[in-house]
């Protein structure tokens, strides 16, 4: 298949479908309107279900139906619709059920804006809604990341049995990239603990009720059993690790400011590097404890008043100061903005004044 | 028959459908876990022997609800799942949706189906989903204690109504039936009571229709049961049965509601899925290479950062779009990003547009070493932020003197009395974009004609943008001239 130019949005259904997704649910939010458009358009096509849901709430139940019925399923919505769903992806969760979530995030609290906030982290990362629970969560960056992210979210839904966040912002959403669709089109059998509607599945039982008290605790250690399990899937990108003193960690579309302000901070001879989380649960945390090798401080951008900083701080425990840059309300940290923060960070920790010889030999390390 | 009574005949054996022995109560297996002259028992026995006799047990996906009957899947067995607060007919639609031959029951009592999943049912209804609901009404939430409901009625007493319920404070009682029975897609909705036998017997085949019903693909069914909740009434099972005939009945009379299952067309199974190899081109994804001839090494090493701005309407987005698409074909790397905020609510527009001939950091164009400005404000609001030496392309006569810099090159002509003359005002972009082209230099003509061609599909459009194009480059060239 060739490269085609496509909205990140657009990128995420169409490979939803190739990756085996057959039923969407979804209410319309800007800005992830366009996922579910696109599912209005294609999923049919594809011999799927398409169902405009009443609210937020019905559609995550929805899931919650054809998940159990053995359908690989997804809805898209933004941060006031994703708050509206926790209760079902708490109850999909308890109920072990996969399935896939694409929170397209704006800003908050309340109906806050529009406009493109980070602010959902914490709602999705660490678990909206009730009990113990988690949910596994990809945060791509790119257009090419929306299909292949979305692909793999569909994989570790059906290895988990657990829903999948995929957590991105109107920018990614919205932009359009070249992008590729890697894996041929796939349709899994319904897995052999769905409820099918035939003799083989007639014994089985999805519920999310565990009424003693012995058993709700066994269910609990089992579940964190499993998201222990996943920790080894946690997914990171390192850009000129090497060698960098002053880390920069971001996710989603800060990530790509992140690595422009690496460029333009190496020319100038400053020791920098950026270490993106693509996966924000699992956490990588082990990238951030090996970087602390050469690491002297590290700073987390967010567009939030900051909230993956915590993860941040708790993964280093200590080890190393951790500073904070925060934009929101739809503004984005600026290139000038964050070089401002690199330049006086290398000053504050006297970060190396490197030959212009071995800039040249970094820059193109 | 069991050889042990195989002098007698079994009048009424547990139906097939049960499990045969209730796991949850331990040592009283044989025992369900609702109260003594509890309607529950009586409805899954209805169901049950309904099940049975259709022969549908192995298709059967039973969803239970939050309440008394939470513990429905222990005594069914058929498939079973277990919903939310409210949530049966939204599971239920999707379960249904995902498998047409299974037989999808819902199973609710009022506190969950008239309270918190009012929504759900109604628009489960209105939908007409071939799904078949058992709503089981004793006008009072019981297996929390004995709450007010929605069903609760006029002067009845609940722990959260101690003087009884008053219309002035908690409203009317809510007759779910009538209303659902107002929309049009419900084929069959009736309401029974467990008041007697002769109730319980209408009750029986009120179940069972609504079960055939949705096996013939007929649609919706709701059956409404009122059913004594002798523990939580405070009465005993005989006073709740009577309570059932002679008090509730006068607020939710029995009878069918509505029964269009005559006129009802049948849900057709859904048509075969596609193969999977047909998903691509379904998808609109193409698996071929472009046709379009670009010369290798026809591209030159760019690093082109475009900002365009303009009003809502003047074709800001496509002019990005045809720059970004001709920068793919011509094997560059690219991006394009929207106006993304406030912006999409109000008039003006703008878009960045990277093309490189190396990865593309960020999206983002704060500083464009190309501005195109297809108005003044746009011009105003994004003058500053061209880098030195960048160009500024504006569409007026000139720029106004408190915006001019002398470290930008810049080209100001009124682009739309150029397009007008042309054909169209609504090609301004084009000859815009014509002149980036032949001032860059970077993109190879065919890509630009490919990008063209795949995005404007009318050929009077594609016809008129292309002459706008050379409009365009010869605007710039013959700017150069004068200099």
């Amino acid at each position: 298949m060739r490269k085609q130019l496509m909205k990140g949005n657009d990128a995420l259904m169409k490979s939803a479908i190739l990756a085996g997704c057959r039923a969407f649910y979804g209410y319309p939010i800007t800005p992830a309107s366009e996922i579910t458009e696109a599912a209005a358009l294609y999923m049919p096509k594809a011999g799927g279900v398409f169902l405009q849901a009443e609210s937020e709430v019905a559609a995550i139940n929805m899931l919650y139906g054809a998940s159990s019925a053995g359908m690989r399923c997804m809805t898209a919505s933004s941060g006031p619709g994703i708050a509206l769903m926790q209760e079902g992806i708490s109850y999909m969760a308890g109920a072990e059920l996969p399935c896939v979530i694409a929170d397209i995030s704006r800003g908050g609290p309340g109906l806050g804006n529009i406009a493109a906030e980070q602010s959902d982290y914490h709602m999705v990362v660490k678990g909206g809604g009730n009990g113990c629970y988690r949910t596994l969560v990809l945060a791509p960056y790119s257009v090419q990341e929306m299909a292949d992210l979305t692909a793999l979210a569909f994989d570790w839904a059906d290895r988990y049995r657990t829903p999948v966040v995929i957590l991105t912002d109107g920018f990614v959403g919205q932009m359009m990239e070249p992008v590729e669709f890697h894996a041929a089109a796939t349709l899994p059998e319904p897995p052999a603990w769905a409820v099918t509607g035939h003799r083989e599945t007639r014994g089985n039982l999805i519920t999310s009720l565990h009424i003693g008290i012995d058993e709700l605790e066994e269910h609990n250690r089992r579940l964190e059993a499993k998201y222990q399990s996943a920790q080894h899937e946690a997914r990171v990108e390192e850009f000129c690790m090497k060698d960098a003193e002053i880390v920069l960690v971001g996710y989603g579309i800060v990530g790509r400011i992140l690595k422009a302000v690496t460029a333009e901070a190496r020319a100038e001879g400053i020791p920098v590097g950026v270490i993106r989380p693509i996966s924000l649960y699992p956490f990588p945390a082990a990238s951030l404890r090996k970087a602390v090798g050469h690491g002297l401080v590290f700073a987390v951008v967010e567009m939030s008043m900051g909230q993956m900083v915590d993860d941040v701080r708790l993964a280093l425990n200590g080890m190393r100061p951790v500073e904070f840059y925060g934009r929101c309300g739809g503004n984005v940290p600026s290139h000038d903005e964050v070089l401002c923060m690199v330049r006086k960070l290398a000053s504050d920790f006297g970060c190396h004044n490197i030959s212009a010889q071995e800039k040249e030999q970094m820059v193109h390390a | 028959m069991r050889e042990d009574v195989a002098d007698f005949t079994i009048a009424h054996e547990k139906a097939q459908s049960f499990y045969a022995s209730y796991e949850r109560k331990g040592e009283l297996q044989h025992q369900t876990h609702y109260c003594p002259g509890c309607g529950h028992g009586v409805i899954h026995k209805m169901l049950a022997r309904a099940i049975d006799e259709m022969g549908i047990q192995d298709r059967t996906i039973l969803i239970s609800p939050v309440g008394c009957s939470v513990f429905a899947y222990y005594y069914f067995d058929v498939g079973n799942i277990q919903a939310a607060h409210g949530r049966a007919p939204a599971v239920a639609t999707a379960a249904k949706r995902s498998r047409p031959h299974s037989v999808v029951i819902s199973y609710q009592g009022d506190g969950d189906l008239s309270a918190i999943g009012s929504g759900e049912i109604l628009h489960a209804a209105n939908r007409g989903e071939n799904i078949t609901v058992i709503f089981v009404n004793n006008a009072i939430y019981s297996m929390t204690g004995g709450q007010a409901a929605p069903t609760t009625l006029i002067g009845q007493k609940s722990t959260t109504t101690p003087c009884g319920r008053s219309a002035a404070n908690e409203g009317y009682p809510l007759r779910v039936s009538e209303m659902l029975a107002t929309l049009e897609a419900p084929v069959y909705i009736e309401r029974v009571g467990l008041g007697d036998n002769k109730q319980i017997a209408q009750a029986a085949r009120a179940i069972k229709r609504g079960v055939e019903n949705q096996v013939k693909g007929l649609g919706f069914s709701l059956i409404e049961v009122l059913s004594p909740c002798p523990t939580i009434w405070k009465m005993s099972a005989v006073d709740a049965q009577r309570w059932v005939r002679d008090v509730m009945e006068k607020t939710y009379p029995l009878g069918v509601l509505c029964d269009r299952t005559k006129e009802a067309r049948v849900h057709a199974m859904p048509a075969a899925a596609p193969p999977l190899e047909e998903l691509p081109r379904l998808l609109d994804i193409p698996e071929d290479d472009p046709a379009v001839d670009v010369p290798e090494g026809a591209a030159k090493a760019v690093d082109l950062q475009v900002r365009v701005a303009g009003f809502g309407g003047q074709g800001v987005l496509l002019l990005g779009e045809v720059l970004a698409e001709a920068g793919l074909d011509a094997g560059l790397e690219v991006s394009w990003l929207p106006s993304y905020g406030p912006e999409m609510r109000s008039g003006t527009s703008n878009c960045h547009v990277r093309i490189s001939n190396e990865t593309i950091d960020s999206p983002m164009v704060s500083s464009p070493n190309m501005l195109i400005a297809m108005n003044e404000p746009s011009l105003r609001k994004f003058v500053a932020t061209v880098r030195p030496g960048g160009w500024i392309l504006y569409n007026g006569d000139a720029i106004p003197a408190d915006c001019v810099r002398s470290d930008v090159h810049e080209l100001s002509i009124p682009f739309t009395h150029v397009a007008d003359e042309i054909g169209d005002a609504r090609i301004t972009n084009m000859v815009m974009l014509g002149a980036l082209l032949e001032i860059t230099g970077a993109l190879p003509q065919a890509s630009v004609d490919s990008a063209l061609k795949r995005l404007v599909k009318s050929a009077r459009w594609y016809e008129l943008d292309e002459r706008a194009l050379e409009r365009g480059r010869e605007i710039y060239c013959g700017s150069l001239a004068v200099i």
